[in-house]
């Protein structure tokens, strides 16, 4: 079962739930960036969790099916149309055979999941089917999609039950202006006590370089750092440290000006200073932003995280469990 | 000596799921020790909860899954694995040096260093002179010959995929140190030799950059469609821990080496090595000599 790619939207990769074990290697997780949304839409069609998906960011692709096929999205929204027809986010229908699949301009959110009954049938990279375009590793010929490829399926492992919905309540409500959950840390201590403050207390707005490697943030005041001599190795510039590892998540400020949080597709280390983390229960959200939006940093500590990790994964059971 | 090391550590919760541990501040051929000795124990520990284990120049960082490993208990491995490796003194490492043939001066880095120029510190000349006038050398070739006479530590590998860092095993007043380019380029040609701060690097694939760029390799490091016998199923050449000696080659030479990568039957050049701290500390330029002798006697 093979599908076309008429038009490859504007940043169509596929994805799953990301490779483990080779950051030291410098090759990141990747995985959707929206973990939750795609694995909603593989459990809304009865796939395995991790099944491989599209991920497509702020405008959909155009696809036609040479077969009959269940299909599922969920993140943003941006409706389905078959032949033209608008067919429902959240809920599972059939793209009959001959038919074409694409979608409307993204109306909240930044990236939609689209999962196939089966799942994309790709071969395993590192454990992961995954696309890290920087290192042409995975997904398709290790890039994004392109006019004219084609996509396999895998047979379906279980038959999909059309009409079948996310509960209301399961669903992502998106917004235009984020409150991200920050862990400080790392090498805040660099920054002035002013400088650190005034971090948490600004909007930023979402850069148009906001991708899967790392979302750009513009409109605070830049950062000072403590004046210091600059420790050997490490480069002149005051946000510059000794090569180290990011973590996924971290926040970085080149020069001071404009902090970058590093997302699945990270560069896997640098020489920029990272004054916090973003919570592990918040970077989907992140996922889900779209450039121009609005982001507030919120300082909470190692408690709160895990407690909102462990209220983040009941949600996942929560989903694992729906009718 | 070993008590004062250890308060060096820094350790700082990078949120709920990686922690950070810095060794030192500045970059030094002790701290990059300190973690490659460490993050090998670590990983031969196998400890439950613990994802990914990764050294760099002068810190490393650990990624687990708090729900089974908490933040304390691991700092306290971590801790107590560096008490280890200070009170033992532990000095030696088994390693491998890899020799990496660099055609320096080359067509394909000259012609990406020209077309980005206006993002350079200094127009008129190219990278390689630049390089070697502010590190104070004769010439270009004086320059070439103190970047491949003496090995390198790989002291990091990563940023993209299989990018070794490498640090030279020299002392600190002979290390070479160049900025990085004024503003980043967008384009660097695959397996570019390239220098920025204190460490020298290999782009293992092409893309955007802002190191000073010195020559180009013909040897693969990154095998992601798995087309090279001399890289495992990682698909990464390089590990933190390996001793590099470049060797300077002309365009022939290049050119042969480069037709056997392409066809899938390049043969690096590697060789066992114990790695000895204060053997190296002793006389550093005795113990250069000897990495290239293990490199050709063997």
């Amino acid at each position: 079962m093979t599908i076309d790619v008429i038009k490859p939207g504007l940043a169509t990769s596929i994805q799953d739930t990301g490779r483990q074990g080779s950051y030291h290697l410098g090759i990141p997780p990747s995985g959707g960036m929206d973990q939750r949304s795609l694995r909603a839409a593989n459990l809304l069609l009865g796939n395995p969790e991790g099944a491989a998906v599209l991920e497509c960011a702020l405008m959909g692709p155009e696809l036609r099916f040479k077969e009959s096929r269940c299909v599922a999205t969920c993140g943003a929204e941006m409706t389905p149309r078959v032949n033209g027809e608008a067919q429902p986010l959240n809920e599972v229908f059939r793209v009959p055979a001959g038919a074409t699949l694409s979608f409307d301009f993204v109306k909240a959110g930044a990236r939609l999941y689209l999962a196939f009954e089966g799942g994309i049938d790709v071969p395993e990279k590192l454990g992961s089917r995954s696309t890290y375009a920087l290192g042409s590793l995975g997904g398709l010929d290790g890039r994004p999609l392109q006019a004219g490829d084609q996509l396999n399926l895998l047979p379906p492992s279980a038959a999909a039950r059309e009409g079948r919905q996310l509960p209301e309540a399961l669903i992502p409500q998106f917004s235009k202006h984020y409150m991200l959950r920050v862990v400080p840390g790392i090498y805040d201590h660099r920054l002035t006590d002013e400088s650190r403050e005034r971090f948490y207390e600004e909007d930023w707005t979402v850069a148009s370089e906001a991708d899967r490697i790392g979302y750009r943030m513009k409109g605070g005041s830049p950062l000072s750092f403590i004046e210091r001599e600059p420790p050997f190795g490490a480069g002149d510039d005051p946000s510059n440290i000794v090569d180290a590892c990011y973590p996924i998540g971290s926040i970085q400020v080149p020069s001071g000006s404009e902090p970058i949080i590093l997302h699945r597709d990270a560069v896997s280390g640098g020489g920029y200073a990272m004054i916090g983390t973003v919570i592990s229960a918040d970077m989907d959200w992140v996922g889900q932003i779209q450039p121009h939006q609005k982001v507030r940093f919120v300082p909470v500590s190692l408690e709160e995280a895990l407690a909102a990790r462990a209220k983040y994964r009941k949600g996942m059971e929560v989903l694992r469990q729906m009718p | 000596m070993s008590a004062d090391k250890t308060a060096t550590a820094r350790y700082s919760l990078a949120a709920d799921e990686f922690m950070f541990v810095e060794l030192s501040e500045e970059m030094t051929l002790e701290a990059f020790f300190r973690s490659i000795s460490i993050t090998q124990r670590l990983k031969a520990m196998s400890v439950p909860g613990i994802i990914e284990i990764c050294p760099a120049n002068a810190s490393y960082q650990v990624r687990y899954d708090p729900d089974q490993l908490s933040a304390a208990s691991l700092q306290e491995v971590l801790e107590s694995l560096d008490r280890e490796v200070s009170a033992q003194q532990v000095r030696n490492i088994e390693t491998r040096v890899i020799e990496v043939p660099v055609l320096y001066n080359d067509p394909w880095t000259h012609e990406t260093l020209m077309r980005f120029r206006d993002r350079h510190q200094d127009p008129s000349g190219t990278d390689l002179d630049y390089a070697a006038r502010i590190n104070g050398y004769d010439s270009v070739e004086a320059f070439i010959e103190a970047h491949s006479g003496s090995p390198w530590f790989v002291s990091m590998v990563g940023f993209v995929a299989g990018l070794p860092f490498m640090y030279q095993m020299v002392p600190r007043e002979r290390q070479i140190q160049v900025p990085k380019y004024l503003r980043p380029r967008t384009d660097t040609p695959k397996q570019t030799v390239g220098y920025g701060g204190c460490f020298s690097c290999i782009y293992s694939v092409r893309g955007a950059g802002g190191y000073q760029m010195f020559g180009v390799t013909p040897m693969p490091i990154y095998d992601p469609f798995d087309q090279q016998p001399h890289i495992d199923d990682s698909m990464i050449f390089f590990r933190p821990g390996d001793i590099v000696k470049h060797r300077p080659i002309d365009r022939d030479e290049y050119d042969r080496l480069l037709a056997d990568a392409e066809a899938g039957h390049y043969e690096p050049r590697v060789v066992p090595f114990t790695f000895d701290l204060d053997d190296f500390n002793r006389d550093p330029d005795g113990y250069a000599s000897r990495v290239k002798e293990v490199l050709h006697d063997h």
